[in-house]
């Protein structure tokens, strides 16, 4: 860990993400589509998801937001694509334990997520990285339901 | 510029903020409390607590004392005419909003007309479209000049006829912009149309005179002018309030009551439903003999000036864009800007992070946001504590923030 507190915030893979976004864009095949937006500060959401035989088959994103907003976009993005429903919905409840602070199962693989536990320590910055996983929770739970 | 000695009024002021002397920068979403405010409420629970209005006893004699000795304080600070146009609200949404669900639903039909402007925020864009869709009024805007400022000329386009309430707010809260109310009033009564003024950013910052404005109804709230949160003003005139209908029922508004039918009080009291905000109008008046002891005319000018050094300061750094009219002279003490390649969240961490506390998003006006072409902004707002020195703090944390994320 950086001793710098900003340092904690803006790991160098965040910034690498913010700079370079991976699945950047719209998806023109696609069968789920949200939009969301996080109403206290205006930071927006398009994502588009491919989803065939319960597997995140391709996802792709679109928004305007922060460096932590659109970093985390993109590596969720990264993380669920060839996942299954389950599994990236299991993400998105990890990502929510770790936005809180709480311990996480040694077993699982963050990848570079990893580098955004330091929000957890900027309380008014919690909800910039969760918009992106909150949009793919709802997609994939839109589609668990049909 | 105002003496420094007026920070030492403010207990909260003397703090740091992750290892830096705080520097408050977001008085125009909220102001800082000086102590006789402070005090006020405090002393008000220590020694006088009561119900007003109804008080045989001591207590509720001092308590009524002092909730209507507050009202008359607001009253002198607006120069209205009389204590019966001195409504106390939550703040300025709930004011403004009585106005859209009384006046409004009573006066304004299908096919009427409701102008605001593309700056409002959306206390002031919200109770109109509501109003208008429950009508089928239109809603119009006036739409803004290149530099943020309103041309009267494109407010006497908008106004016609057909117009029957004009609301527009007196400073811009994220432009600065200072609107010049007496005229588009005249305007707005020009075509029988009734002028209803947001003034949560002019309440704190330079004198009100309602009958020199001429407007029917102004709105401000008490935390952004050193008062506690909870408490605003409705300002009507009595003529108009006189034939509105009340919008909370219940205790204290009433004068008979019989099990199908009631009676209201007299103004101003048949506006003020349930056990009034008593604490907080105290505080509210405390707050107006602070900055009266300063001078509104002292305070508009302290604040020109930090603008001025601000927006002096700023220009001069590559890559910030500063929002809103140029001279400082046209704007109160607010400069929204943006620094390429810095999103205003993380310019606000860096920023927090030395100590520096700003406003970064869409200032609850998105409508505004969209006419500027960005999603968000970095807001520096000054207050009567502010000084040169914060100003310094402001740039060279910018500094900071555009060399960390280069």
């Amino acid at each position: 860990m950086p001793t710098n507190k900003l340092d904690q915030l803006y790991r160098s893979v965040i910034m690498d993400h913010y700079k370079n976004p991976r699945n950047k864009g719209v998806l023109e095949e696609n069968n789920i589509t949200i939009d969301m937006n996080n109403p206290t500060c205006g930071d927006v959401i398009h994502l588009t998801l491919n989803v065939e035989d319960g597997i995140v088959q391709d996802a792709k994103f679109e928004g305007e937001g922060c460096s932590i907003s659109m970093a985390s976009a993109s590596m969720m993005t990264q993380m669920i694509k060839n996942k299954d429903i389950d599994t990236a919905v299991k993400y998105a409840h990890v990502f929510s334990d770790i936005m809180l602070g709480k311990e996480i199962d040694e077993s699982i693989d963050l990848g570079d997520l990893e580098a955004l536990s330091g929000v957890a320590k900027f309380p008014a910055r919690i909800k910039c990285a969760t918009l992106a996983w909150k949009a793919m929770e709802k997609g994939l739970g839109s589609e668990t339901e049909q | 510029m105002l003496s420094k000695d007026i920070r030492k009024h403010f207990p909260i002021l003397d703090q740091e903020i992750n290892g830096h002397p705080l520097v408050y920068l977001d008085s125009a979403a909220t102001s800082q409390k000086p102590r006789q405010v402070i005090e006020a409420i405090n002393d008000y629970y220590a020694y006088d607590n009561a119900n007003v209005h109804r008080g045989v006893h001591t207590l509720g004699n001092r308590a009524t004392d002092h909730y209507e000795g507050a009202r008359e304080k607001v009253r002198k600070f607006i120069n209205a005419k009389s204590t019966q146009e001195v409504i106390f609200t939550r703040g300025t949404t709930t004011a403004l909003n009585m106005v859209a669900q009384s006046y409004g639903r009573a006066n304004v039909e299908e096919g009427d007309e409701i102008v605001i402007t593309h700056m409002e925020h959306h206390s002031n864009i919200i109770p109109w479209q509501q109003l208008a869709k429950e009508k089928g009024a239109v809603l119009k805007y006036v739409i803004l000049e290149e530099d943020g400022t309103l041309s009267l000329d494109k407010v006497r386009e908008a106004v016609t006829d057909r117009t029957k309430i004009v609301s527009i707010m007196y400073v811009s809260n994220v432009l600065g912009t200072m609107n010049p109310i007496k005229e588009i009033t005249e305007i707005a009564h020009a075509h029988g149309a009734v002028m209803v003024v947001d003034g949560a950013q002019a309440a704190p910052h330079l004198k009100l005179d309602v009958q020199s404005l001429n407007c029917d109804f102004l709105a401000f709230s008490g935390h952004k002018m050193c008062g506690p949160t909870g408490i605003g003003v409705l300002y009507g005139k009595k003529e108009l309030l006189n034939e509105m209908e009340p919008v909370e029922f219940g205790g204290e508004m009433i004068d008979f009551v019989g099990l199908y039918e009631s009676t209201w009080k007299e103004l101003p009291w048949k506006f003020e439903g349930g056990t009034p905000i008593i604490a907080g109008a105290i505080g509210l008046g405390a707050a107006i003999d602070f900055l009266e002891e300063i001078g509104l005319d002292q305070i508009e000018k302290h604040e020109h000036e930090l603008a001025g050094y601000a927006m002096e300061k700023m220009s001069s750094m590559d890559g910030l864009t500063i929002y809103g009219p140029r001279d400082p002279d046209k704007r109160a003490g607010i400069v929204t800007f943006n620094l390429d390649n810095v999103h205003p969240h993380d310019l606000a961490t860096v920023l927090d992070m030395n100590g520096i506390a700003v406003r970064a998003g869409h200032h609850c006006a998105q409508p505004l946001m969209k006419w500027l072409e960005c999603s968000a902004t970095a807001r520096a707002s000054f207050y009567v504590y502010n000084t040169e020195e914060d100003v310094d703090r402001l740039v060279e944390g910018l500094q900071i923030a555009k060399e960390y994320f280069q």
